[in-house]
């Protein structure tokens, strides 16, 4: 019988083969052909843009370097600390509201369901919709700028979708310098942390790292110059709608993802804090939130990967080709697909892929990790 | 006492949150397009017009008949291929399956903006650029990873002595498919369909990408299009918005408890 089922092997893996193979050319091999694409010179010369056969040129990592240092792509820059704020505002906003709601239903208040039901349904709507919404709610003059007006206060004046003004300001070329501190910090913290644990190999790399990153940002860092100009970028306050919207949207799911999480504390571990003369805020802060950082890690890698690759929303509510409110996503079609300029286009979807992949294959890797072992 | 009102208030505060914008697009819809001015955004309309509904139902009858096809044979096509890859994927361990299904699984995650320049050549190339074809294959592949994780773990509940039983009795690979795992399918496929009918409903950069032609529209694009366009009155956007929205709406009030399911195993866990 050995051999029979050898042979049901074999079947089996034949059945998932043509999944497989699918998935090979369409996830590999179609991102491969699109790393080579963002390596040649398709585009720069119209005549050959839309060719059939169009003869092109290997330029090596030129494409990359413009997008990071040219002057006419200051644009893509832009774009990218666009769709930056936009990933921290629209996480923490969507954290915020999904876990404050989590917590007040899981105290099971009257109509609990129906209030689930009202938090939950605006995931099950295309971003399209939403945005089209939401596009007549931000009207300048009308929808919630009218509603004080309703009730006899002056109506609101912010100009939501439209307006110009841009906060937060910081020169491109500081961006090395920032990252620096940023992550030296954070490894320092990380290092201190451990050592007070009783890790001390980790401790000791940890810190390290740091004092290499923070003693560069000290004495080299300043000097550093990407571009031979001063150029600003900042928070676009277009953006806050589009934030509010996507909140919206998205922040039932983290609702969803925090309640189940809540409702696996077993009761026992809430009586026994209560017992010991825990206080409601105590209870949460020692016991339920530690309990729940998987959760929040899960959410905001989740929303974080949602959040860099928005397309449809912001298209629904300022359309395809407004500046302020752009993100490398909608940067990339315009420039695939209306101007034409293809290796740049797929030069900027291979950066879009290396910051999805940067949040996503820890992740996968983590979450698989596990299984494997069991 | 203090905590209980404070918890209401929330409760009302985010109630309101969500439903406003629901209320403004039926108010908005059900005016006659002269009666919208941004200063009367928010009154109930004085005459309850019903023509925009049929007007968008006239113009998105099309887009909404397109919409189906897609989302009909690309969920039933991707469910169908999920079910078996997560029968192999849990039942059939072999030797490198802990390195193809991450590798698989990575496909929901990408950017599709990454794959979308070949995509348009390659689907152009085999004769189906520009048709709703070309698409339903796009949602059918990229929709295996998801469909397949979700069977998969659902299939891992399925206990192992089942399926050894089964071929004992002298199954061999589809027999213990069509005895023991498809007859236990029923909530899997539930969770899955509801989940890819949603997700290819509501898809836009695809559609937006592939199909060129107008007839062959999805009601996502027409949407869009419609409501980007400057001089359109109010009244027929929001019309078109509840249309748009209706299917996938009533899929999660009659059905919230699988579609939150899928939504969970998103998540990769579940």
């Amino acid at each position: 019988m050995k051999w029979l089922r050898n042979l049901d092997s074999l079947v089996a893996v034949l059945t998932l083969l043509p999944s497989v193979i699918l998935l090979a050319i369409f996830v590999y091999g179609f991102i491969g052909q699109t790393i080579q694409t963002s390596l040649t010179n398709w585009g720069k010369d119209p005549a050959q843009a839309l060719a059939i056969n169009p003869v092109l040129q290997f330029v090596g990592f030129e494409n990359y370097k413009e997008l990071f240092s040219g002057f006419i792509h200051g644009r893509f820059r832009q774009d990218l600390v666009n769709n930056i704020f936009f990933t921290v505002f629209f996480v923490g906003g969507c954290l915020l509201v999904g876990l404050s709601l989590a917590i007040i239903l899981d105290r099971s208040p009257k109509g609990e369901g129906f209030f689930r039901t009202i938090f939950l349904f605006p995931m099950s709507l295309s971003f399209v919709v939403t945005g089209t919404i939401w596009r007549w709610m931000l009207q300048p003059a009308g929808g919630v700028n009218q509603l004080p007006s309703t009730v006899g206060l002056p109506e609101g004046q912010f100009a939501w979708l439209t307006s110009r003004q841009q906060v937060l300001q910081f020169d491109w070329n500081h961006l090395p310098l920032f990252t620096a501190w940023l992550i030296g910090l954070i490894l320092l913290w990380i290092g201190v942390a451990a050592l007070r644990g009783g890790e001390a190999r980790r401790g000791w790399i940890a810190l390290g790292s740091a004092a290499l990153l923070i003693g560069w940002a000290v004495f080299i860092g300043p000097r550093v110059q990407l571009l031979p100009f001063p150029e600003i970028h900042g928070f676009n306050l277009a953006f806050i709608g589009i934030i509010v919207a996507a909140v919206w949207q998205m922040s039932g799911y983290t609702m969803a993802l925090y309640l189940a999480g809540l409702r696996g504390v077993p009761e026992e571990l809430r009586e026994a804090a209560r017992v010991d003369g825990a206080s409601e805020v105590q209870l949460y802060r020692r016991i339920i939130f530690p309990m729940l950082a998987p959760i929040t890690l899960s959410a905001m890698i989740i929303l974080g990967h949602i959040s860099l690759k928005i397309f449809d929303l912001i298209w629904a509510m300022t359309g395809v080709d407004n500046a302020p409110t752009e993100v490398p996503a909608l940067l990339m079609y315009v420039t695939t697909f209306r101007s034409n300029k293809i290796a740049d286009g797929a030069a900027i979807a291979t950066i879009l892929l290396l910051l999805v992949a940067l949040v996503i294959v820890p992740y996968l890797y983590s979450q698989l990790r596990g299984e494997v072992r069991r | 006492m203090i905590w209980r009102v404070v918890q209401y208030g929330i409760l009302a505060l985010a109630t309101l949150f969500f439903l406003l914008p629901v209320y403004l697009v039926v108010v908005t819809a059900l005016k006659e397009p002269a009666a919208i001015t941004l200063e009367s955004t928010w009154q109930l309309p004085r005459l309850w017009y019903w023509e925009s509904f049929a007007q968008a139902w006239n113009a998105f009858l099309p887009k909404l008949q397109n919409s189906f096809v897609l989302t009909l044979v690309g969920t039933l096509l991707s469910a169908i291929l999920g079910s078996i890859n997560g029968y192999v994927l849990s039942k059939w361990r072999f030797p490198g399956a802990n390195v193809i299904f991450p590798l698989m699984l990575f496909g929901m995650f990408i950017p599709y903006q990454a794959v979308l320049i070949p995509l348009f050549q390659f689907i152009r190339e085999i004769g189906l650029g520009g048709s709703l074809w070309g698409l339903i294959l796009v949602h059918v592949v990229y929709g295996l990873p998801i469909t397949t994780l979700i069977f998969r773990n659902y299939y891992a509940e399925i206990p192992d002595e089942l399926v050894e039983a089964s071929r004992i009795d002298g199954a061999g690979f589809w027999g213990i498919y069509r005895n023991v795992i498809f007859p236990l399918s029923v909530p899997g496929f539930v969770v899955v369909i509801i989940w890819q009918f949603t997700q290819i409903w509501n898809e836009f950069l695809f559609a937006v990408t592939l199909v060129s032609s107008p007839a062959n529209q999805p009601i996502t694009v027409a949407l869009a299009q419609l409501a980007g366009g400057e001089a359109v009155k109010w009244n027929l956007p929001m019309a078109g918005a509840l249309l748009a929205a209706l299917p996938t709406l009533l899929v999660y009030i009659f059905l919230g408890r699988y579609f939150i399911r899928g939504l969970l195993a998103g998540s990769v866990k579940g």
